[in-house]
């Protein structure tokens, strides 16, 4: 099947700054594609480059396969939601979601008629009179994706639209986003920055750093397999330590901190031998954490320690450990089962982790 | 109201009262009242209509009145067109230093006096002027050519006189729309034409009828272009107030002029907020 | 249409070069008036007869230049005295205008604010005839009364001042209110709390803040005093300000000495201008 959007090796340089350098990715038809990456880091050029709004320094992009280089952004089969909307204040709702029709020279019944529908799509069939500052954040959110999808658009591009609401309505957005794009079938294309979004939403996520693709692949893969430190830093929290390998044995590596402290980790067949420098990444939540010792001796790595610190935060509460030995501070994700109710600054504990939970990368890989 | 705050208030309020009670408020019924005198003898006076109807009944007066505010309203529609581009142009199309170089650049005129400005047009354009000169000796003209003393000129040099007081609140709306908009209008299949006529315009109508306001009040209150541009028989209705005042010595005609004036202009600035929906408070304050 | 948007060539061309043929026509008359002040002829028009400073500093007949010629510096005295005061007057009531429509809710406050921008839509002739007839109107009725010729009612610089500051004092007023709204009033607060009086806390907090409005608010006030002409002219009395007397003699004939005191104004509003961008800037 011909995906509805190619990108190949697509590259803008502004000057001398490379915003965006060789990114290639294809995207099927009815998925939800997300670029996650931190603010600066270019994904907002692709997008604009996919809108037309940038003409990229090389490379090509393709919708249902055919290049749309030469194609002015008003002719694109794509629609884009922009990041404040960009609902035309000077319009009720309904002439918002009518205009691109009206471009379209829809006679005006058929246009009446297509608003009146999308409208009831999106849950809120009695608005189309009201002006557009009269509506709630949730609702300028539904008016601007009714106002792209009405075109039936090819490919449906999403410019961080959440990033002005505030948590709870962030959060059931998430949902409604996913299921609004369920319904109409069409191809998103999503960028932000804020990594729940992307895993919640995304059929496939692109992680992005300064102008590259560091990894693509599902929510999952990007938490349980990231393939590069920056994946490893920026979806979901880690310790972070940086250190020598003091023994490479068959996938087995033993590093040794700046500080002092051993730990056993993975290089999941990336290549990693004795002496070289590496920086290797432990997630809170892979720490088992005991009052007992013996219940973690069959962990590869395990130490005692006592509390320094209890970050309290519901269910994402962390626990600062600081060890015996090395007198380094460990984030322990603190477990919810009502085992630790009582755990306070200064207890004594063990925590442990498998060789497996820790992710080794050569250093300076970034 | 505590006293503090109650003293503090009245403080603040007697410049504001006297300012418009004094300057503004008495002064114009005053000219009023003295525009319904009719000199009956000498130093002798009787309230009547008789200026206005003396203004109503003089064909000179009334024609000079209509032309006046038909000109003002061409000159406004003239600043607004020549001036919307170039508002534009610096709000959305210029970036950065150019930008803030081409709203310095638009500003540079009106620092200096009308009259210099109104002066430069005439050494431009007058028999011995640059323009004639430069036609002549290009061989496009055989002979001096007067380009002063008409409408044409007048037209200019009070287009070029107001085209601050247009350019500036447009560039200020219009530097207010957000650039996602437009591409919004673009992204959901608009044209140039479209986008300029249904999001554009709608947007910068704050500053079109505030530009449009001062410009129309500018050009119909204006006695310098029209008597140096336009010469003796420009018929520019403040040059009549002028004489009534100045040279005949008839303030009650003149004083029935000038109100007949303030009439118009306030009327035509009622009427255009009417019609375009926006306050006095919005576009001026 | 904005640069984000593919153009086609020509389109971007012939915008580009209307901006530039409008930049021209800005240009055009103060260009001429400047050239034509160092013309070595009695009329600022061609033939180019050769440079000379004269205009500025010659000081025998036929070329008496602008700094020997003392009608023309007397004016611009005058005008400089009427800009100063009329900009002082108009600060001042800026800024209790400003403090009064900002801090305070009162009945009547849309009334009076609608009448403070009114200044703005009247003519300014209709402004300075307005003036002219009740001043007259006062004068007379205190002469009838009690023999006083009250020489300040009639036509002359207080007049003048006044009728200038009639509507100035709302363009103040709009500048140093604009700053003030902005103003968080929690700044003032905190003086308060930090054990000031509310007058204090006025001078030594706020009046700082709106220091930049109130320097722009002076400068435009000065630029628009120095060349008001329209209201001026209906009040002006024996001593006329720069406008006035330049127009006297641009009515009997121009020479060049006109486009010197001409480049002299630019030079001088120029550089206010400038000031007052550098006061801006570094706030």
């Amino acid at each position: 099947m011909t995906p509805d959007l190619q990108c190949i090796d697509l590259t803008k340089r502004f000057g001398d700054t490379t915003a965006v350098s060789d990114v290639s990715f294809s995207v099927p038809p009815g998925s939800f594609f997300s670029i996650l990456g931190p603010s600066g880091c270019g994904k907002t050029t692709i997008m604009r480059m996919i809108a037309g709004f940038l003409a990229p320094t090389s490379g090509d992009i393709l919708i249902k396969g055919k290049s749309v280089l030469d194609v002015a952004p008003n002719r694109r089969p794509v629609n884009m939601v922009f990041q404040h909307l960009a609902l035309f204040p000077m319009m009720n709702v309904a002439d918002n979601i009518g205009y691109g029709l009206r471009r379209a020279g829809l006679p005006k019944r058929d246009i009446t008629r297509k608003v009146g529908e999308v409208l009831e799509r999106i849950g809120l069939p009695e608005i189309g009179r009201r002006r557009v500052d009269e509506l709630s954040g949730g609702q300028k959110q539904r008016v601007a994706i009714a106002r792209c999808m009405v075109l039936e658009p090819d490919l449906l591009l999403l410019d961080e639209p959440l990033g002005a609401l505030d948590l709870k309505l962030r959060e059931r957005m998430k949902i409604e986003l996913k299921a609004l794009q369920a319904d109409f079938d069409t191809t998103f294309v999503y960028i932000t920055h804020d990594q729940s979004e992307a895993l919640v939403m995304s059929d496939q996520i692109a992680v992005m750093n300064q102008g590259r693709f560091e990894q693509m692949g599902t929510a999952r893969d990007l938490y349980y397999r990231p393939e590069t430190p920056f994946v490893a830093g920026f979806v979901g929290d880690s310790n972070r330590w940086s250190g020598r390998i003091e023994r490479s044995d068959g996938g087995v590596l033993e590093l040794r901190t700046e500080i002092g402290l051993l730990i056993r980790g993975t290089a999941q067949g990336r290549a990693l031998g004795g002496g070289q420098s590496a920086d290797i990444f432990v997630r809170p939540e892979a720490i088992r954490l005991s009052r007992k010792e013996t219940e973690l001796t069959s962990l590869d790595n395990h130490l005692k320690g006592h509390v320094t610190s209890l970050l309290f935060n519901a269910a994402a509460s962390r626990v600062l450990v600081r060890d015996e030995g090395s007198a380094g501070e460990i984030e322990v994700a603190l477990p919810q089962s009502g085992e630790f109710d009582d755990l306070a600054k200064g207890d004594v504990v063990h925590i442990g982790w498998s060789g497996e939970q820790a992710n080794c990368f050569a250093a300076g890989a970034e | 109201m505590r006293d503090g705050t109650r003293l503090g208030f009245i403080l603040l309020l007697t410049p504001l009262l006297l300012w418009l009670s004094l300057l503004i408020i008495i002064p114009h019924i005053d000219m009023f009242l003295v525009s319904l005198r009719e000199r009956v003898g000498v130093g002798k006076y009787e309230i009547s209509p008789a200026n206005y109807l003396t203004f109503l009944q003089e064909p000179l007066y009334l024609w000079t009145f209509m032309r006046t505010a038909v000109m003002s309203v061409l000159a406004t529609l003239i600043t607004l067109i020549v001036g919307f581009p170039v508002a534009y142009y610096i709000a959305k199309m210029a970036k950065g230093r150019i930008q803030s170089l081409l709203f310095l650049l638009c500003l540079v005129p009106f620092w200096v006096s009308e009259l210099v400005r109104t002066f430069g047009w005439m050494i431009l354009l007058r028999e011995t002027g640059v323009i004639s000169s430069l036609l002549q000796y290009l061989g496009l003209i055989h002979g001096p050519v007067e380009m002063l003393y008409n409408d044409a000129a007048i037209m200019i040099g009070l287009v070029y006189t107001s085209m601050l007081f247009m350019v500036v609140p447009l560039i200020s709306t219009l530097g207010s729309l957000d650039d996602a908009v437009i591409e919004a209008g673009y992204d959901l299949g608009g044209s140039g034409p479209s986008i300029l006529w249904e999001i554009i315009i709608p947007h910068a109508m704050p500053g079109i009828v505030s530009g449009c306001i001062v410009v129309f009040m500018l050009s119909l209150g204006n006695y310098l272009t029209p008597t140096m541009l336009g010469g003796k028989d420009s018929l520019w209705f403040t040059e009549l107030i002028y004489s009534q005042f100045i040279v005949r010595f008839n303030w009650e005609l003149g004083a029935a002029f000038g109100f007949v004036l303030l009439i118009l202009s306030s009327f035509i600035v009622w009427a255009t907020l009417r019609l375009t929906g926006q306050t006095l408070e919005k576009t001026m304050g | 249409m904005i640069p984000t948007i593919p153009q086609s060539r020509p389109f971007r061309f012939a915008y580009s070069a209307y901006v530039v043929l409008f930049f021209v026509y800005l240009a055009l008359p103060l260009f001429v008036v400047t050239v034509f002040a160092f013309n070595d002829s009695q009329f600022p028009s061609l033939p180019w007869e050769g440079f000379t400073w004269n205009w500025f500093f010659g000081d025998a007949a036929p070329m008496i230049g602008v700094f020997h010629e003392r009608p023309i510096l007397r004016a611009i005295g005058t005008s400089a005295f009427v800009g100063l005061t009329v900009s002082l007057l108009s600060v001042a009531v800026g800024v209790s205008n400003a403090f009064l429509f900002t801090r305070h809710k009162f009945p009547g406050r849309g009334l009076l604010y609608i009448l403070m921008l009114l200044p703005l839509v009247i003519p300014g002739i209709v402004l300075g005839i307005s003036m002219l007839v009740f001043s007259s109107t006062v004068a007379n009725s205190i002469w009838d009364s009690m023999k006083w010729d009250l020489e300040v009612l009639r036509p002359g610089l207080t007049l003048v001042i006044l009728g200038q500051f009639s509507f100035i004092a709302t363009i103040a007023t709009l500048v140093i209110s604009a700053r003030l709204q902005k103003f968080d009033q929690s700044l003032e607060e905190a003086a308060l709390n930090l054990g000031a009086t509310r007058l204090t806390a006025v001078r030594t907090i706020t009046i700082p803040y709106l220091a930049p409005a109130m320097i722009g608010a002076f400068v435009v006030a000065f630029l628009m005093s120095f060349e008001n002409f329209n209201t001026t002219l209906m009040l002006v009395g024996s001593d006329a300000p720069l406008t006035i007397a330049m127009f006297d003699r641009l009515k009997e004939g121009s020479t060049p000495l006109l486009n010197a005191v001409s480049l002299l104004l630019m030079l001088g509003s120029s550089c206010l201008a400038l000031v007052m961008i550098a006061f801006q800037r570094r706030d």
